[in-house]
């Protein structure tokens, strides 16, 4: 056994060998650009792009030629969110998203919500330099007064019912196991509901989304529904045309393919349109100009595949590994709690609070093992993890928490390594832990009153 | 991010892990922090009548450097007078570490925490020193 192990595969994966040997000849003699119609090194190139396309498609049931290629899940979240409100502005402008998304669809929305409320400041200064140059001062005739209230305020809904190009934003707040209710769901719905954007699989708790039925509740109202599918692609099965997703982010080095290169799928029947982000050479159909990265591609298609043929019988043992990590932990050790449902979680993805031990002095304890915390400890911010507190994670437990994402080249001897290393730090830590001692004696911790910095 | 090797060796060895008899008339007993916050520290001193801090206990619960910071503190303190202890400052605790900006919570922290527990042992020291009144 090798250390340092890694195991945090939903940070990134290592580049499986077999991908690196499908992209090496891109990178060699087959480099041409795929744009270049008019000789043979760019026809080599564009026919490896279309293999690669199909082979992303397959993942999910998709067309290839639904596929659009992007730099990595971050665009394609850029392009999915901001293209459809650009592109249906005349329809509405209100978004229905989770809490717990990635920082790549909740930013995003925070953008838009500034653009728009930019628009509406902008209409708001320009109809009061309009109310200037009247030739009476309200104030100076009461009656007047009111009636151009009235009118400003009738005028100031029009202009916010108006399309801004930016949006209104619904941030969902999710059940404690980390998955959305569907009742809250159809509750936030409106008629100017243009998109809801739910992730497949969370990052950090490894909760899977009821993608199917938000999908269908989706079609019903006639809104659009983009997914961000990047953790569970290639670990469970996902399908566009069964789940009724109409826009899907999908990244390649998830899933043990190069970094720099994904994709957004974004479907044909009925047809659903996207303003580009980017303006240029009219490559992917127009929808995201800019010469591919052909050899990135090819990796990609390879790892797309290769996720396809063998995710069942591959997530059958990362779940056992998991199992293991997790039914060993718990044995051995009191007050572990596992954050995010059981039932529908990721098979790879352990994600416990170690009660009264702070989760980056324990990574620090195990630096043989790249884990992942969700304490802050390290940011400037110091706030624990939004996604646990989301989920109703108290502060302290956030604190203590620690992610493990466990991959297609983990084994079960580094998973024996793992729970003793494990054991053996957090007893150490938690020997050095007031807060442990105080909970053994029996002290409620709640009730002492702490000097909160 | 990385640590200062000060820090590591702290933490790897941390120094005076444990506790005192909180009930000790001679123990002052600092706890600072909080758990939301992700550091909690505690520091206990057992002093002298005389004044000179004769033992140095700490737990705590927070990132390496809180664990490095209050190590550190414990062996500082030990044979100085209150009077010296009280004039130990974070600033010194984060210049022998090498603390990060992000850091230099921790070692305010561990001042916090020898000021409480000198303050605790200050406190029963008067109540000591307030005979009861016969009922």
């Amino acid at each position: 056994m090798k250390l340092p192990i890694y195991m945090d595969n939903h940070a990134t994966t290592p580049l499986d060998p077999r991908v690196l040997e499908a992209m090496l000849p891109y990178l060699r003699e087959d480099f041409g650009n795929a744009a270049s119609r008019n000789h043979a090194f760019g026809w080599k190139a564009e026919a490896a792009v279309e293999k690669a396309r199909k082979q992303v498609a397959e993942l999910i049931g998709a067309s290839d030629k639904e596929i659009v290629f992007t730099s990595g899940a971050t665009e394609s979240d850029n392009l999915a969110i901001k293209g459809v409100i650009e592109f249906y502005k005349a329809k509405g402008d209100h978004i229905i998203t989770l809490k717990t998304e990635h920082k790549a669809v909740l930013d995003t929305c925070k953008r838009l919500e500034r653009v728009r409320q930019e628009r509406l400041d902008e209409l708001k200064m320009l109809r009061l330099s309009q109310l200037a140059e009247r030739d009476v001062a309200p104030e100076d005739v009461p009656e007047l007064a009111a009636k151009y209230r009235i009118e400003e305020d009738a005028q100031y809904q029009k202009w916010a019912a108006l399309p801004t190009g930016g949006a209104r934003v619904t941030y969902l707040d999710v059940e404690k196991d980390g998955q959305v209710s569907l009742e809250k769901l159809a509750a936030a719905m409106t008629d100017k509901t243009v998109l809801v954007s739910v992730m497949f699989a969370n990052n950090e708790i490894g909760t899977v989304q009821p993608i199917a039925e938000i999908g269908k509740l989706c079609r019903q109202r006639g809104v659009l529904f983009h997914c961000d599918a990047v953790q569970g692609l290639g670990k469970l099965p996902f399908n566009v045309d069964e789940m009724s997703v109409d826009l899907v982010s999908i990244t390649s080095h998830k899933m043990y393919g190069p970094k720099g290169v994904g994709a957004l799928y974004v479907r044909r029947k009925p047809r659903v349109r996207i303003a580009p982000l980017m303006d240029g050479g009219g490559h992917e159909r127009g929808m995201r100009s800019g010469t591919l990265n052909v050899a990135a591609i090819v990796g990609f298609g390879k790892a797309a595949e290769l996720a396809r043929e063998e995710m069942a019988e591959e997530s059958a043992r990362i779940f056992r590994l998991r199992e293991k990590l997790r039914t060993g932990l718990m044995n051995q050790l009191d007050m572990v709690i596992v954050n995010g449902s059981l039932e529908h979680r990721l098979p790879g993805n352990l994600n416990v609070s170690f009660s009264y031990v702070e989760g980056e002095a324990l990574m620090m304890a195990i630096k043989d093992v790249a884990v992942s915390s969700g304490s802050a400890c390290t940011s400037a911010s110091l706030e624990p993890s939004y996604v646990l507190r989301a989920c109703g994670v108290e502060e302290d437990m956030a604190h203590s928490s620690i992610r493990f994402g466990i991959g297609r080249f983990n084994t079960e001897e580094e998973v024996d390594y793992v729970i003793r290393l494990m054991v053996e730090k957090v007893r150490k830590l938690r020997d050095m832990s007031p807060l442990y001692e105080m909970a053994k004696e029996g002290i409620d911790l709640k009730s002492i009153e702490w000097t909160a910095h | 991010m990385a640590y200062s090797d000060k820090v590591i060796e702290h933490y790897e060895n941390p120094r005076n892990v444990g506790t005192l008899d909180k009930n000790d008339p001679n123990v002052g007993t600092g706890l600072v922090g909080a758990p939301a916050c992700g550091d909690v520290m505690r520091l206990q001193l057992r002093i002298t009548d005389e004044g000179i801090i004769e033992d140095a206990k700490f737990k705590t619960f927070g990132c390496g450097s809180a664990i490095a910071s209050s190590s550190l503190v414990t062996e500082w303190v030990k044979g100085k007078t209150v009077d010296q202890a009280m004039t130990l400052s974070n600033k010194d605790v984060a210049r022998e570490l090498s603390l990060p900006p992000v850091k230099i919570h921790c070692s305010v922290l561990a001042e916090d925490a020898i000021k409480a527990a000198i303050e605790d042992f200050k406190k029963k020291r008067e109540a000591r020193s307030v005979k009861p009144t016969a009922s």
